[in-house]
């Protein structure tokens, strides 16, 4: 394994979780909030904390931006899933993440990393259906999808 | 409440997934296909985030408040339900489907913001 493939591989996301987990612990730290994308988005359409939630959301995308342009790392190609998927899967992820409290950043990174049993049950939970999803349409449905 | 802490979060959020390469849906498929080509990027970035989350979060819940609010506002649910269940079996269908989850759909957003010069390259 080159150099480049070892930094690809392990040490670039590893960086990025890294980074993840401040960005997580100074929200708590600063405002005593959790980082959940999920409720802090739904936050930012149905209040109460529209203000807050929303300069985080403009952060996040900003964030990313300068990631992508600055730094120069390039953006990942455009999938090729189709439209209506794309809106089904963000339908459910939307709905889901609502029914369940949370998501991969809610429970996944600051459910756990307060070593709550609910995040736990519910990250697992949520990756065993990923997972499964992943295997019907890759390896069932042949990629049909 | 403050919002410029929230925009520091924010910002570094975006950074940590875009760096991560989770803005990239191939990556987390890549990572929910066990039996496939199985790719180990996530366990990585879920690593890097809970070896600070799991040591930072219990030394600052020990401070009576936050630096800049008057108090911590933690999830205070603890039964695990049914609600909990269906939800993250939803939301998991839902990631698997696309690989998109609201992190880096969000994320994803940015590169719609990109000026043109910036994807110059192929």
């Amino acid at each position: 394994m080159s150099a480049i493939e070892l930094l690809e591989t392990y040490i670039t996301p590893l960086l990025g979780g890294l980074t993840l987990g401040v960005a997580a612990m100074w929200l708590l730290f600063s405002l005593g909030r959790v980082a959940g994308i999920s409720g802090i988005v739904w936050g930012v359409m149905a209040g109460p904390d529209r203000q807050w939630r929303g300069f985080f959301v403009a952060g996040l995308l900003v964030g990313g931006l300068i990631i992508h342009t600055v730094i120069g790392i390039p953006i990942p190609e455009q999938s090729s899933t189709s439209l209506s998927l794309v809106a089904l899967s963000g339908l459910l992820v939307g709905f889901g993440t609502r029914i369940g409290g949370g998501c991969t950043s809610g429970h996944g990174v600051c459910g756990i990393g307060r070593q709550s049993l609910r995040s736990i049950v519910a990250t697992i939970t949520f990756m065993a259906a990923g997972v499964l999803t992943v295997f019907v349409i890759r390896h069932v449905v042949g990629g049909a999808l | 409440m403050k919002s410029w802490p929230a925009l520091l979060s924010g910002l570094l959020f975006g950074m940590g997934l875009s760096l991560a390469g989770m803005t990239d849906p191939g990556k987390v498929q890549g990572f929910l296909d066990i039996t496939g080509a199985w790719l180990p990027d996530l366990a990585f970035v879920m690593g890097g985030a809970l070896l600070i989350t799991l040591t930072m979060t219990s030394l600052i819940l020990r401070r009576d408040k936050p630096l800049l609010a008057s108090s911590f506002n933690m999830p205070t649910l603890k039964t695990i339900d049914g609600r909990l269940i269906v939800g993250s079996l939803i939301f998991g269908v839902g990631w698997g489907l696309s690989a998109i989850a609201l992190v880096p759909l969000w994320s994803a957003l940015s590169m719609a913001m990109t000026p043109r010069w910036c994807s110059a390259s192929p």
